[in-house]
């Protein structure tokens, strides 16, 4: 509600829009600038393979005469300038290539995997979000000023440790327990809504622990701070000065250390999918790493990143929404 | 070498460093002891589960896992060590690629490091893992390059900040070339955190290795680290689970104790001892001695603010301190009362205090704390909120941090109507515009809009004035309003304060270290030292009326135009008193010209005198002899 208020208030047009601007082509200009270093380097990563590419892929025994057609086909014995342009080309139309493997359209294969590793991504962050917030907060007005010593003892630790075991060993925990042990939840696949529990779990707790705690310690500093004592001064209930004056400043804080961890949740997903027989690009990757298939690997590679630099975008524009000095703060 | 030791003083430290010893002397022997048990095959104990023979069970070929696991630990240790070495090395070179470089080659370095830093590392070293082919070589190369930007970006930081500083300076016009420079007076000074992030770093790439040898990217057979023990144990996860849990166990194990290790290791070099402070508490007696002002009588309906025996008491290392010691005064409507006093005096939490907003662990206690009649020491009611939400305004003393950076100042003015007068959203914000205009801000419809860091701090002392006053308030309480401003633009928020009194009747408790502003805006003024008042009396002639030899050295304390610009400026001399550590008998005693063995002994009562003023002194009034007279008698003229 906190959030949604300060959204509300969003920018108005005139004369005060022109931080609005200037942040905008800032941010723009750095998200072009990551994307043609990411298309760029997806591009030279099939080049920088030593030996052939193709060969590897076809596998030892294919005919000489094959490979010499593949390559010709792909167009891997232009220059390499006019292979670029080629690519960006291609890339624009939506035209990512034919797998070496299995014949079919990358963007076929791509859009197919896709959605079950937004779902997944997705529930996830959600999940991990909804659970810190409520708990950091509360653990930080709990510990605030020196009080419960103990709580603030094992909230830390406890997030420490579960924020340190990688999401795939959390996986193959919950697999033991809750598939292994108590045959409780489906253990592979996306076929049923139960089968969502697992995976979403083994993707969110690390970075809920790790973001629950950040926001703990943001929020026991910004209630120390003047501007919380002038919204006590105000004699607003409790509720109104955590929520409304102390969370968005404490949010903020954390939100530029939080982004760090939900665009390594985008990339978690290639773990824990494979933890869980997920059909999503992570399994498909790492699948198609090991059978050479690297046109398949150059597009999912380039998804992945796409999708970290949305997950950083998203999360400077909240940043802005949220505190509007922070436009002016980064250079 | 004696910090790094600090670490194992801590319960956390302890543990990790032991942790992390086992692992390592479990990496070098593990091997020796085990390999033959770890590779012996059972063929009857295909898969089977923990038995006596087989702790954890066997694999697919009846091979013990406990054991495998046991000596797969040097091969994980291995990997994820060298791994740290390439991305300290790669880092070490991209962050000192300015330095070394020149300035425009790294600017292009630094960017490029900072695009690759947004991508998480598990994705950079699949993009590795991809190039230099699956297996556990090329599996160190895409984890070390992975963690390299990362390992870049702190050096870049560290090396910028010491490259700075004079000492490198020096050596730069002195002509020492850049590469000695680096290795001799750069580096040196920042390898503390490059090593203890180099640690933490380790943890991380063990991590990220069994995540590449689950995959089946990393480490191939016949070979096995922790990460392929797993690949090859979750297959068989209903079979026997120890196959892995077992590794996943020592994954988490050994990564935990490197990464805690290195966490432990950063915060004993980052954080100091705190030393003991000695306190004592307080003379009970101190308390108890003050006399009360019974024999003034306020017409009851006049009194605005009315407080007996104050004290605030915070919890100490050594017992309760009390920083304000049971002090009495009464406001009446309209009128400005100055508190005066150093720092420490107790004048701030006293304005706290009067206004409830003293926080934990701080105690308040009087026996009458009464705003408009009604008693704030009743716990905290709806009604009590609602009187002290329009009745009582505050004025902090830094306005640059006193309003809300994430809320628009028309919002956070129309909370208070909101909140304490039922207003709508929309007649709240007329009244904050309205409210802003009658504090002279220029424009306040369009102001309003504004954020506080688009105001000027005198406007934003203004608007704080201007928030205070959307109820109708009885008394302004204004801590030291005017310190944080420049001093041109003091004078508007005096006269701000002033008109507004005026205007609208207003009493206002005005906290000060700047006698003169007191004197300028008040009608009485109350003198405070160690947490008691020590004067109380009219503020129109404090020089002839002033006999508490403290509020006359303050007095002295002030240049005006008669000071001699060539002599020191004055102050008082000695050093305030430590509310942990009161004296007993006169707390001035010991800064007191005048003082005597009865003032080192006993504590002198707050005494009103005919005329209504207020002195605790055994001295009072006295002619002073030193150098303060001088200026005294310059005054007095």
């Amino acid at each position: 509600m906190t959030l949604a208020g300060s959204v509300a208030q969003a920018p108005r047009l005139g004369v005060s829009s022109h931080p609005w601007v200037r942040f905008g082509v800032r941010r723009v200009g750095r998200l072009l600038v990551s994307l043609w270093v990411l298309v760029t380097a997806s591009f030279l990563m099939i080049h920088l393979i030593p030996g052939d590419a193709v060969r590897a892929a076809l596998g030892p025994t294919a005919p000489a005469s094959l490979v010499a057609a593949k390559r010709e086909e792909m167009g891997l014995d232009d220059p390499i300038l006019v292979q670029y342009w080629h690519y960006l080309q291609h890339l624009v139309t939506g035209d990512l290539g034919t797998s070496i493997v299995s014949q079919l359209p990358v963007s076929d294969v791509v859009s197919q995997r896709l959605p079950a590793t937004l779902q997944l991504a997705l529930l996830a962050f959600v999940v991990a979000v909804a659970v810190a917030v409520p708990l950091g907060v509360t653990m930080g007005v709990l510990t605030r000023r020196g009080h419960g010593r103990r709580t603030e003892l094992g909230f830390t630790t406890t997030s420490v440790v579960l924020g340190t075991i990688p999401d795939f060993l959390v996986g193959v925990g919950l697999v033991y327990v809750f598939g292994v042990n108590l045959g409780w939840l489906p253990v592979a696949g996306n076929d049923t809504p139960s089968a969502y529990v697992l995976p979403v779990l083994a993707l969110a707790i690390g970075p809920a622990a790790i973001l629950s705690r950040i926001i703990r310690v943001e929020m026991v500093a910004v209630l120390e701070a003047d501007f919380v004592r002038t919204a006590r001064a105000k004699r607003l209930p409790a509720r109104t000065v955590y929520l409304r004056h102390a969370l968005p400043n404490a949010l903020t804080a954390s939100l530029t250390l939080g982004g760090l961890i939900l665009s390594a949740m985008v990339a978690g997903t290639v773990l824990v999918e494979n933890v869980f027989a997920w059909p999503g690009l992570g399994s498909t990757i790492v699948s198609s790493i090991l059978n050479k298939d690297y046109q398949v690997v150059q597009a999912i590679v380039l998804v992945y990143g796409a999708g970290v630099l949305l997950v950083n975008t998203v999360v400077d524009v909240a940043l802005a929404l949220l505190d509007p000095r922070s436009m002016i703060r980064e250079d | 070498m004696k910090r790094w030791l600090s670490v194992l003083r801590t319960p956390l430290g302890l543990t990790a460093s032991v942790l992390s010893a086992g692992v390592l002397v479990l990496a070098v022997l593990a091997p020796i002891l085990w390999t033959d048990d770890a590779n012996a095959v059972d063929t009857g104990n295909i898969l089977a589960g923990p038995s006596a023979d087989h702790w954890a069970g066997t694999d697919n070929l009846g091979r013990d896992i406990f054991y495998r696991t046991l000596v797969a630990t040097r091969l994980s240790v291995e990997l994820a060590l060298a791994a740290t070495a390439v991305a300290v090395v790669v880092g070490l070179l991209l962050g000192t690629a300015s330095f070394l470089l020149g300035r425009r080659i790294g600017r292009l370095v630094n960017a490029a490091v900072n695009i690759a830093v947004a991508f998480p590392g598990i994705l950079l070293a699949l993009f590795f893992a991809v190039i230099f082919g699956v297996g556990a070589t090329g599996a160190v190369f895409a984890i070390g390059l992975a963690g390299a930007p990362a390992f870049g970006r702190l050096t870049q930081t560290l090396v910028a900040s010491v490259g700075a500083r004079d000492y490198v300076s020096a050596a730069r016009v002195a002509g020492v070339g850049r590469v000695r420079l680096l290795f001799r007076h750069v580096l040196p000074n920042v390898s503390e955190p490059l090593v203890v992030n180099a640690t933490i770093g380790a943890g991380g790439a063990l991590l990220s290795f069994a995540g590449l040898s689950f995959l089946g990217l990393g480490v191939q057979q016949p070979h096995y680290d922790w990460g392929r023990l797993l690949y090859d144990g979750i297959s068989s996860i209903y079979v026997n689970p120890y196959a892995a849990l077992a590794p996943g166990a020592a994954v988490i194990v050994a990564g935990l104790a490197f990464n805690l290790f290195g966490e432990s290791v950063a915060k004993a070099l980052g954080v100091g001892v705190v030393g003991g402070v000695p306190a004592l508490p307080p003379s009970p007696d101190a308390l108890e001695v003050e006399e009360r002002p019974a024999e003034r009588h306020h017409d009851h309906d006049d009194v605005v603010l009315d407080v007996r025996d104050l004290t605030v008491t915070f919890p100490g290392p050594e017992g309760p301190i009390h920083p304000v010691r049971g002090i009495s005064f009464a406001v009446r409507r309209g009128e400005a009362v100055g508190v005066v006093g150093e720092s420490g005096s107790g004048k701030s939490l006293t304005a706290l205090a009067v206004s409830r907003l003293v926080g934990d662990p701080g105690r308040v206690e009087a026996s009458r704390l009464e705003l408009l009649g009604a008693d704030l020491r009743a716990s905290d009611t709806r009604a009590q909120r609602h009187l002290l939400g329009t009745s009582l305004s505050m004025v902090f003393q830094d306005p640059m941090t006193s309003f809300n950076p994430t809320q628009r100042m028309g919002g956070q003015l129309a909370e208070v109507a909101r909140h304490h007068q039922g207003l709508g959203r929309r007649a709240a914000l007329a009244r904050a515009v309205d409210r802003l205009r009658s504090v002279r801000i220029t424009d306040p419809e369009h102001r309003a809009h504004q954020y506080p860091h688009e105001f000027s701090g005198g406007m934003r002392q203004r608007a704080m004035i201007g928030m205070g006053l959307m109820g109708t308030p009885a008394l302004i309480v204004a801590d030291e309003p005017t310190t944080a401003l420049d001093v041109t633009v003091q004078q508007q928020v005096l006269d701000l304060l002033t008109s507004i009194r005026a205007a609208e009747d207003v009493a206002l408790v005005l906290i000060s270290h700047d006698v003169t502003v007191v004197g300028e805006v008040c009608d009485r003024v109350l003198v405070m030292y160690a947490g008691t008042i020590v004067e109380d009396l009219p503020a129109a002639d404090l020089a002839a009326s002033a006999r508490h030899p403290y509020t006359r050295a303050l007095l002295a304390a002030v240049p005006d135009m008669h000071t001699d610009l060539d002599a020191p400026l004055a102050t008082v001399p000695g050093r305030p008193v430590d509310p942990a550590d009161v004296p007993v008998g006169c707390a001035f005693a010991a800064r007191c010209p005048l003082a005597t063995d009865r003032c080192l002994a006993e504590q002198p009562p707050l005494e009103t005198d005919a005329a209504g003023l207020r002195v605790a002194c055994w001295h009072a009034g006295e002619p002073i002899d030193i150098a303060i007279q001088d200026r005294e008698q310059v005054d007095a003229r």
